[in-house]
């Protein structure tokens, strides 16, 4: 301490170097640099942190917002009469569905009148913007002979134009005049909503149908690929889970020490750093070329993830078996039960929690896991219906989630994107709950020893 | 349908095995389970596990066999001139198999009667046309020597499904008698069981070995049978990367050196990003930060590693390929013509890494121990100085096997340079161009129409090979660097 005090009046006198600092409470500049540097250094870090976590928004409100138009479709809602005069004359026409079509937009105008719009409608406009309607309209007849005369609802889904100008994807100042949409259309469009003829309404079908043509954007669901992924997860979580667990106790249990122990763990952390798409070749290598097991089968695709999740769930496993305390076993052996018993009735069930969280969160990996499956041939456009049974669930032809929005991701037309986006929104929302229920196990039964 | 009653009745005669056991070890000391060696549930274990291990096993491994034996017996059917010019004899086998499988989908049906699918004196002309009304679909023509062997590989198939039935029943009959005959009161049923068992759980823990020499002899064979195809030189030395799917591979050029300078440039990129990133905010969360915001933060950040491959790669296709697009496209600084180029999918996969080098590197950082905090803040060192002159330093270790680690992942990542990088393969240094990398490649040549056994197709196991080789060099170096660095300081 005197040392200090001292320095400040006795150093320059004695090496006669320039007067640093009259008082301890005045900053010199060397202190002022570092301190400033200190702030910098700190502002950095909280920088880095903050770009993280800025990424993290960007990529959510992108997805929802370029997902969202997925979930709803729009439609055209028209009532409409059609007298028994009026069929009997369209089907003797030559061109029997233009007669129909001219119907529809009589029936169309009349709507439009009623609420004290007119707005001029030609059938070419029409047909862009609901499609052809007039073969809708007659099988519905042809097929119904009762409804004629009785005023009847028809919802026709919009063209994707026309999707898109209702979801701001398509936008009046963009546009140019194609034969699929002109500027002109969106005067009816716009007509025709206020009459409140064309509406939005949430679109079932994106969640329970199945993928369509490449020409056909609007009619494309992810069902069928979500029930692919549901048998695949289904193989994972009944081969991995066993397999992994045998795995662990053997390893952390019985294994002796010796270089073939070390070998299997060697090979179990080296597994885990593979790259997805190697297993993606070993699939297509050993199961489908020299097994001959299907292709583009949910099996094969859940034979090879799970041989993809086991090293993530025997790490896991293996830190749950190590976390439950030397006493359990001690215990179980001091009154007279085997090794074996020791750890089937008291270590393993006390590990339970911690080895679903990371089976679970395993699980929640291979779910989004894509690059495999293309390799094994469940790219998106086998997923084209349901499978008939539990068989031919996990043995037919299917594609899975993300291989299904990869399929999207890839085709030219962007009305597939926001099918791509809001597919993504599907995917996310199992793993969201995947992973909440992980959280809620580890909170529920985890313990502290 | 009938390998699944098969396994059914198998699992039966385990339970039956099971209680008959159980209730013989009982009988054998008059109902008195003081008298047994083990509980009397061990007695029935033990008749479970001999009527279905051995039973199981043969199934399996007759399962594997069964192909080969038939493959090898058809195949000497097939004279050489049957196999023609283009062609080859895997061809010729698909074939067989796919038309054996039309005759037995006609018999299932009802289409056809057994004795005419079997017939070897039919008519080909009429079995086919037979076949093509019963809706199975078949080839054009169908030659006399394939349509005699897909007759004989139907037969060959069902017998094989006979006798395989016959076999495993009779296995897991004699297991059950067997595990039955030895129960006394003084078989020391337990510890057979837990000897059984542990086997079991050792046979668990080889199928990691067993998926290691899967992937390494799926590669080196087909490998092997590229470079029979294709001079190994020129993969690993030649610029070019031009497959050519029309005809036998002949005129394509397969250069590996471009797809490695792709995917090199683009991890780079990305480490570019997610390291200095990463770093500082691990450096942050670890020393700076409050519990309350590293408790928020943490997670926060460690979302972004969780999320699918695919979604960073649409993200990457359609969010930030037209946002660089339109800085540095045309109507920016003009150096970019289209959305997908290194820079896009760097950048991607550089946040994808992000979480990835923070946890490693907080891990590692929080390893430092206090002590050598505290001996440079009694030095007089700010914090800041402490971390880059103390902390740093003796983390460094580890945090290079961190950003090995994160490398690996960088050059093994698939879906976000297939949607983000392009498809062209080019040497150029212009970070704003379309370039391709390895992985990317293995699955354009894979997922396209090309036969397996033509160099196109085969290439990508060579290129899985490299991709594997390179990977695992580096985790096997990081791993060991990590491992060293943490028995330092424990």
């Amino acid at each position: 301490m005197t040392d200090a005090t001292q320095s400040p009046e006795t150093g320059p006198a004695q090496t006669g170097a320039p007067v640093k600092s009259k008082s301890l409470y005045a900053l010199d500049n060397l202190t002022r640099k570092r301190n400033a540097a200190e702030k910098r250094f700190k502002f950095y870090g909280l920088g880095a942190v903050l770009v993280g976590l800025f990424f993290l928004v960007v990529l959510a409100t992108a997805i929802i917002s370029e997902g969202i138009p997925a979930f709803t479709r729009t439609i055209v809602e028209v009532e409409f009469t059609l007298t028994q005069d009026q069929y009997d004359t369209a089907e003797k026409e030559l061109f029997k569905t233009k007669a129909y079509e001219q119907f529809f937009i009589g029936a169309l105008q009349k709507q439009l009148e009623e609420s004290g719009m007119s707005v001029p409608v030609d059938a070419a406009a029409i047909e862009r913007i609901v499609g052809k309607t007039g073969g809708t309209i007659r099988e519905y007849f042809k097929a119904n002979p009762g409804a004629l005369g009785a005023p009847a609802e028809f919802e026709l889904a919009a063209s994707s134009r026309v999707d898109g100008y209702m979801n701001g994807r398509v936008t009046r100042v963009e546009m140019t005049d194609s034969r699929f949409l002109q500027a002109s259309d969106l005067d009816i469009v716009d007509s025709l909503v206020e009459a409140g003829i064309i509406k939005t309404v949430f679109n079932w079908n994106f969640i329970t149908g199945a993928d369509s043509g490449v020409d056909n954007p609007g009619g494309a669901g992810i069902g069928a690929s979500v029930v692919g992924s549901f048998f695949m997860m289904l193989v994972v979580l009944f081969l991995s889970l066993p397999i992994g667990v045998a795995a662990s106790i053997y390893l952390e249990e019985f294994a002796p020490q010796n270089r073939f122990t070390d070998l299997i763990e060697v090979n179990i952390s080296n597994l885990a750093a593979v790259p997805s798409i190697v297993f993606g070749i070993l699939g297509l290598a050993v199961f489908i070329q020299f097994m001959h097991l299907p292709q583009s089968a949910p099996l094969v695709g859940g034979l090879v993830l799970t041989l993809m999740t086991l090293p993530t769930i025997i790490i896991s496993t293996r830190a749950s078996l190590k976390a439950v305390p030397p006493s359990i076993r001690d215990a179980a052996l001091g009154v007279g039960a085997s090794k074996m018993q020791s750890i089937f009735h008291h270590v393993l069930p006390l590990a339970m929690p911690g080895i679903l969280t990371g089976t679970i969160i395993g699980l929640a990996q291979a779910l989004g896991e894509t690059a495999p499956l293309l390799l094994i041939g469940m790219v998106g456009f086998v997923a084209r219906g349901y499978p008939d049974g539990v068989i031919a669930g996990f043995i037919d032809p299917n594609s899975a989630m993300p291989a299904q929005i990869y399929t999207w991701a890839a085709r030219a037309d962007y009305a597939f994107y926001e099918k791509a986006w809001g597919g993504i929104i599907v995917l996310l929302v199992f793993l969201l709950t995947m992973n909440i229920l992980a959280v809620i196990l580890r909170r529920r039964f985890e313990r502290r020893w | 349908m009938s390998l699944f009653w098969l396994v059914v009745i198998v699992l039966a005669i385990a339970s039956v095995g099971y209680v008959a056991g159980r209730a013989r070890a009982l009988a054998s000391v008059g109902g008195d389970m003081r008298d047994l060696h083990s509980l009397p549930s061990y007695y029935g274990a033990n008749v479970a596990m001999k009527a279905a291990v051995p039973a199981f096993l043969i199934l399996v491994v007759w399962l594997l066999v069964q192909p080969f034996v038939i493959h090898a017996s058809i195949s000497g059917m097939i004279p050489e001139d049957a196999v023609q010019e283009g062609s080859s004899l895997g061809l010729v086998m698909a074939e067989v198999r796919r038309t054996a499988e039309g005759l037995e989908n006609a018999v299932a049906s009802g289409q056809m009667n057994e004795d005419f699918a079997s017939n070897a004196r039919a008519d080909v002309n009429d079995i086919t046309a037979r076949l093509k009304e019963a809706g199975q679909i078949v080839t054009s023509r169908i030659t006399q020597p394939v349509m005699r062997a897909a007759q004989s590989y139907r037969v060959m198939v069902s017998a094989g499904d006979l006798y395989m039935t016959i076999v495993v029943l009779l296995a897991a009959i004699a297991g059950a008698l067997w595990g039955i005959r030895e129960t006394t009161h003084e078989f020391r049923a337990r510890n057979t069981v837990e000897r059984g068992i542990r086997v079991i759980l050792f046979s668990a823990a080889l199928i990691a070995v067993l998926t290691t020499l899967g992937i390494v002899l799926s590669l080196v064979f087909n490998t092997v049978e590229f470079f029979r195809l294709y001079p190994a030189m020129d993969f690993f030395f030649g610029l070019t990367w031009s497959p050519s799917f029309s005809g036998r591979g002949g005129s394509s050029e397969l250069g590996i050196l471009p797809l490695l300078w792709g995917t090199f440039y683009i991890s780079f990129v990305a480490l570019a990003v997610a390291v200095p990133v990463g770093l500082f905010a691990a450096v942050y969360l670890s020393e700076y930060a409050g519990s309350k915001f590293r408790a928020v933060a943490k997670p926060m950040l460690e979302i972004l590693a969780g999320i699918p491959t695919i979604v960073y790669g649409l993200f990457a296709l359609l969010t930030v390929g037209p946002m660089l697009l339109s800085v540095f496209g045309d109507d920016g600084l003009g150096i970019m013509k289209a959305g997908t180029a290194v820079m896009t999918a760097g950048l991607v996969m550089g946040i994808m890494l992000i979480p990835f080098v923070s946890s490693l590197s907080d891990d590692i950082i929080n390893a430092v121990p206090q002590a050598m905090r505290d001996g440079s803040y009694g030095l007089g060192a700010t914090k800041s100085e402490t971390v880059k002159q103390v902390v740093l330093p003796a983390a460094l270790p580890g945090i290079v096997g961190a950003i090995l680690l994160a490398a690996s992942r960088a050059i093994g990542e698939t879906m976000i340079v297939v949607l983000g990088a392009g498809a062209a393969a080019r040497l150029s240094l212009n970070p704003f161009e379309a370039m391709t990398t390895v992985t990317a490649k293995i699955v354009s040549q894979l997922t396209g129409d090309a036969d397996f056994a033509s160099p196109v197709a085969l290439v990508a196991f060579a290129l899985g090979m490299t991709l594997f080789v390179v990977t695992l060099g580096l985790n096997i170096v990081a791993l060991y660097i990590v491992r060293k660095y943490r028995e330092q300081y424990d």
